[in-house]
């Protein structure tokens, strides 16, 4: 039997601001092709020392990591795992723009030296002067849920007992513009949200978001990870076998799940996925999030916080639902989140009420 | 000399991204490193290539960085004695 393993703390900084009990009540549906975080004063967080060097998304981790080690009064885990599609995109845009302008000459180190994609994870280790496993997944879409197989596997085999979990994705000026001109993010002028979406492409963003993953449950506790799936591509007719597959796996008739977290973000092809899913999972209430995290790659973390806060309070914020099937349940015990982009990175994760 | 330093202050502060400081924040005689502005290691290699990209002048021998870099009256010096830019 797997060893149960439990999100004991969360912390994050959003387009919705930072983590905190209101979060989903106060937000706001986002309608720009681009997003940026609402960031948080982070004078008194990070020395200005460091913080002069850092870009908004190791700033932003190392905030939200912070947060949720607070939560669960944490002060230094065994492990720290990090999932990034881009990494610090920031600063590899500031170093390239500068072997490009300046004929490859003039190399400026600290851009340089920012732009690896285990930055944050690394920033994050130096903070709290954690020498423990270090391990950051770069795979797209699925770098989170990567980042969580490893949590799952570290934890659940006994090799960690705490385990600091994060995903981070930032806006980079010229990344996203390249994303812009290939149809991935929409016009700049467009003013749709993932429900009115009618143009090609999907409202990006970026964000932080970070759990703190133990085999003990505490009094601060969310709710239990049970397990996580991947598979790399996947056709609309083939996600029903991953899907069946996953159920099985883990004993669970579909009739027992409650929720169904669905990356809904407004792209009509991505959109058939999610739409098979819910199809199959018809006493599931269908939730959904991007309309107020954004799309990038680690987004889906913004799914698990949701699946977390969900079971945890027992209720469902009304802005997460995806249609006006049972608002009025009032019993919340397993949740399943499905995540894809593109046809591609397909994962399923199983939380379940503690 | 004095519009010199001025440049270099405020080349200093956007290279090196010194938040809430500003040209007048620095006195010229101040120590940029250590006790003073608190520069680090990773400033000098930032220095070193802000002196070559824009006044030309390349720094081979790393002891003599100890010195060039003292100050702002230190490097604007050596900067008017050794410019190609």
């Amino acid at each position: 039997m797997k060893r149960s393993v439990f999100i004991n703390g969360i912390g994050a900084v959003t387009t919705q601001g930072v983590w905190r009990q209101e979060i989903f009540s106060e937000a706001q549906v986002l309608d720009h092709a681009i997003t940026s975080a609402n960031q948080p004063a982070y004078k008194g967080v990070i020395s200005p020392v460091a913080i002069r060097r850092m870009s908004s998304g190791i700033k932003m981790g190392i905030y939200a990591a912070r947060q949720a080690l607070e939560e669960a009064v944490m002060s230094m885990p065994d492990a720290i795992v990090t999932g990034t599609g881009l990494g610090c995109s920031e600063d590899s845009d500031k170093f390239l723009r500068s072997l490009w302008e300046n004929d490859e000459q003039f190399l400026t180190p600290t851009s340089f030296i920012q732009s690896t994609h285990n930055t944050v994870a690394a920033q994050i280790a130096l903070q709290l002067q954690c020498k423990g496993y270090n391990v950051t997944y770069v795979n797209g879409a699925i770098s989170f849920e990567s980042a969580l197989l490893d949590t799952l596997l570290l934890l659940q085999s006994g090799e960690a007992k705490n385990v600091l979990l994060g995903g981070v994705d930032e806006i980079a000026q010229q990344t996203y513009a390249f994303l812009q001109a290939g149809g991935y993010i929409k016009a700049a002028d467009t003013c749709e949200t993932v429900k009115t979406s009618a143009s090609p492409g999907v409202n990006y963003a970026e964000g932080a978001h970070f759990f703190s993953i133990g085999r003990d449950k505490t009094a601060s506790s969310y709710a239990q990870v049970v397990d996580v799936a991947l598979k790399n591509e996947l056709e609309v007719p083939e996600t029903a076998s991953f899907l069946q597959g996953f159920l099985a796996t883990n004993d669970l008739p579909s009739s027992a799940i409650d929720a169904v977290i669905l990356g809904y973000n407004g792209d009509k092809q991505d959109d058939l996925f999610y739409a098979a899913i819910q199809h199959m999972l018809p006493s599931a209430v269908p939730l959904y999030y991007k309309h107020l995290s954004g799309q990038f790659d680690s987004c889906s973390a913004f799914g698990l916080m949701v699946a977390a806060f969900v079971l945890k309070q027992q209720t469902v914020p009304p802005i997460l639902h995806w249609n006006e099937k049972n608002p009025s349940k009032t019993t919340w015990k397993n949740i399943l989140i499905y995540s894809q982009y593109k046809g591609k990175d397909h994962s399923l994760v199983f939380v379940s009420a503690c | 000399m004095t519009a010199l330093k001025e440049e270099l202050k405020r080349q200093i502060i956007d290279v090196l991204n010194l938040e809430d400081i500003t040209p007048a924040d620095i006195q010229d005689e101040e120590a940029l490193f250590g006790e003073g502005l608190g520069l680090d290691s990773i400033d000098a290699l930032e220095l070193i290539v802000l002196m070559d990209k824009v006044y030309g002048i390349k720094l081979s021998d790393p002891k003599k960085g100890r010195d060039i870099f003292q100050s702002v009256q230190t490097m604007a010096t050596y900067i008017s004695e050794n410019r190609t830019k």
